[in-house]
């Protein structure tokens, strides 16, 4: 009974995010009339999804027990090389595309690489990625390119209906297709096994034989990946390139991770509540946007709250999983106890 | 590898690193080492630099001392724009530059709430036991939204010419910031290495349950040394605030806390605790600076000047890697034997 309560309490965090989403959305509901609607919930989803789909790339990272500080910025490089390549170079959208994935799969894959060849730390070496991608984005041009490709102003306007009157943008779609092959690889692939693994401990990761050297990398680089995917997002949004898109965004997306229940030691999270934190985070920009009065920079004094609200629930139910698998040690040898 | 016995002790490799920089320039930059004599102040090159690097170095102060406990606080940058907000808003942005408050008990405000939020960051490590990262991310995030509720989310232009002297201002025909650095590294210095006090930081970084077996309230130490960096931020806010006369909540201090750990990092100080060098922190900052001064210099855009920035950091992480060394020195010294 000891070892499934320690289990439970595992998920809990993830079970709070949800009420809270829940709660907030209520709340809203009850207080401004017109936020109560399918499409109000949607357009969570289509405003956020860039910050979902940096999210799911953060969520493998911090669960191996690292951190990547760089997403912001390669995610404004992306914009800026698919603007410069779309409007200067005149390229098909169908060659863009693939390119600017692999740019930002190549910086991750360098940023890995670093970390676990020379035992770097990943803060150290995802900071300097930081500088360089914002750095790169002034090589390719100093100032705002604007985009005119017709593709480009398609999947910015378009509208996919759900319900009735109630639409997505390609951009939710995209999130959430990218939450989903996240759920499915967290789960049910051997990588996402081995994430986390290297995340509850590497040396036993090593010492069982999984592929720790090639993981890392692999986390690194998916997560450049999801970063460069984000920035192709922002340019529908935005459509253009500009160099000082996604500033501070990798704090937003730790945020968001870690209101969503992932523990920044590693180990333990998941990208479904990952997909809850951005919700949350979304909902208190809707709210602050209704309620009116409020600055908006009280989004930030909001989040940073629930940020410190959910760590130290974090600590409680982790002083109680410990406790509880110090108890049940006596019984068997291994209780998950390392969360 | 001759690193048993080398000169200056720790700080040998961080000063390698600012001579080569300044030699480069001494070939390459004209005029870089011209100092002048103007209204019977020191005006140069070098001079700038140290005016220039002022902020950060006090902000490495403290951070020194916080990740030689294996602490981290990227927390300061927003400390500094609530800082500089503080007392921006308590002398008041009236045009004849009389000030709403007396312009000592403003700086006194500003640095004992600075002092507050270092204290609350030492809280949630020291008693609550949140990893440092996530405790201080959480004011990272709140910080910059307080600092622009403080100014109402305006820029506040300053008048009041006195307050000048901090950022501005020169004393025996040098920079009155470089006085400031000066009084607050000795102090540490002093406290650190004169007392106890350093001896117990370095063994709270090592292993704080071993210190708390010797009788080293681990606890109160981490609380202070959060503190303390709070405090140097608050400084620092003040220095920048009034170099440019004005509080910007959103730009004030922005990325200082990158640049702060790059320079304790660059300082030889291991993100893994243990040891501190405050004089390497300091060479450190200069190194960054001097990097910036040079690629001006050379009239390269200073947006591009991140990305020499970035390959710096990555050169001087590998040369700290131990792993690096290692396969460097097997390349070399195969041939070594051989010879």
């Amino acid at each position: 009974m000891k070892r499934r309560n320690a289990i439970d309490t595992r998920n809990l965090p993830t079970l709070v995010t949800l009420a809270l989403f829940i709660v907030m959305f209520g709340a809203g509901s009850v207080a401004f009339i017109g936020f109560f609607s399918l499409q109000n919930f949607l357009n969570l989803f289509i405003d956020n999804a860039y910050l979902l789909i940096l999210a799911v790339g953060m969520t493998f990272v911090i669960v191996s027990g690292g951190i990547d500080l760089s997403v912001g910025s390669v995610l404004a490089l992306s914009t800026m090389i698919a603007s410069s390549l779309l409007e200067k170079s005149h390229l098909d959208p169908i060659l863009v595309i693939p390119i600017v994935l692999l740019v930002g799969i190549a910086l991750g894959s360098f940023m890995g690489y670093l970390i676990h060849a020379f035992d770097l730390p990943p803060f150290i070496i995802t900071l300097a990625g930081l500088y360089l991608a914002r750095g790169l984005c002034y090589v390719v041009s100093i100032d705002t390119i604007g985009i005119t490709n017709a593709f480009w102003e398609k999947a910015a306007h378009a509208q996919i209906l759900i319900i009735g009157r109630n639409f997505l943008s390609p951009s939710a779609v995209i999130a959430l297709a990218t939450v989903l092959v996240g759920l499915f690889v967290a789960r049910y692939s051997a990588f996402g096994r081995n994430v986390y693994a290297i995340g509850g401990s590497e040396q036993s990761a090593v010492l069982m034989g999984l592929p720790v050297r090639r993981t890392k990398i692999a986390i690194y680089a998916l997560s450049g990946f999801c970063s460069a995917l984000a920035g192709i997002v922002f340019t529908f949004y935005t459509l253009s390139g500009y160099a000082l898109d996604g500033k501070g965004m990798e704090l937003d997306t730790i945020a968001s991770v870690v209101i969503g229940g992932t523990l920044l030691t590693g180990g333990f999270g998941s990208v479904f509540g990952s997909m809850l934190g951005v919700l949350v985070y979304g909902t208190i920009q809707v709210l602050i946007v209704f309620q009116g009065t409020l600055n908006s920079w009280w989004t930030r004094i909001a989040v940073g709250f629930l940020v410190f609200v959910f760590c130290l629930l974090q600590r409680a139910f982790d002083a109680r999983a410990v406790r509880a698998a110090a108890a049940s040690r006596q019984g068997r040898g291994t209780a998950a106890a390392s969360g | 590898m001759a690193a048993a016995k080398r000169p200056l002790g720790s700080v040998f490799w961080p000063l390698v690193a600012l001579a080569a920089l300044m030699g480069f320039n001494l070939f390459f930059t004209p005029n870089f080492f011209k100092l002048e004599i103007i209204d019977g102040h020191l005006f140069g090159n070098v001079i700038d630099i140290i005016k220039n690097a002022a902020p950060i170095m006090i902000l490495a102060v403290g951070l020194t001392l916080v990740i030689a406990t294996h602490g981290i606080d990227i927390s300061v940058g927003s400390v500094v724009a609530i800082s500089a907000g503080v007392v921006a808003m308590l002398i008041g942005g009236d045009l004849k530059g009389d000030p709403k408050y007396p312009i000592v008990a403003a700086m006194a405000a500003a640095l004992l709430v600075s002092t507050l939020a270092g204290m609350w960051n030492g809280l949630l490590v020291s008693r609550i036991g949140m990893q440092p990262i996530i405790a201080t991310l959480i004011l990272f995030v709140a910080g910059r939204g307080i600092a622009m509720v403080t100014t109402n989310a305006m820029v506040v232009w300053l008048y009041a010419k006195p307050f000048a002297l901090l950022g501005q201002g020169y004393w025996l025909g040098l920079p009155f910031s470089i006085f400031i650095v000066a009084f607050l590294l000795l102090m540490t210095a002093l406290v650190t290495r004169r007392t106890a006090v350093g001896l117990f930081i370095e063994a709270v970084g090592i292993n704080p349950t071993a210190a708390r077996f010797a009788g080293i309230n681990a606890k109160n130490i981490l609380f202070w040394v959060y503190a303390f960096s709070g405090f140097c931020a608050g400084i620092s806010g003040l220095v920048v605030c009034s170099t440019v006369m004005s509080a910007d909540g959103n730009n004030a201090g922005n990325l200082f806390e990158l640049d702060a750990i790059l320079a304790v990092v660059l300082g030889g100080t291991s993100l893994n605790g243990g040891k501190f060098y405050l004089l390497g922190s300091m060479v450190g900052a200069l190194i960054i600076q001097t990097l910036t001064t040079t690629i001006y210099a050379f009239n390269v855009p200073p947006e591009i000047s991140q990305v020499v920035k970035a390959l710096f950091v990555y050169a001087v992480s590998l040369l700290q890697s131990g792993s690096f060394r290692a396969k460097i020195s097997a390349l070399f010294g195969s041939k070594e034997v051989e010879a």
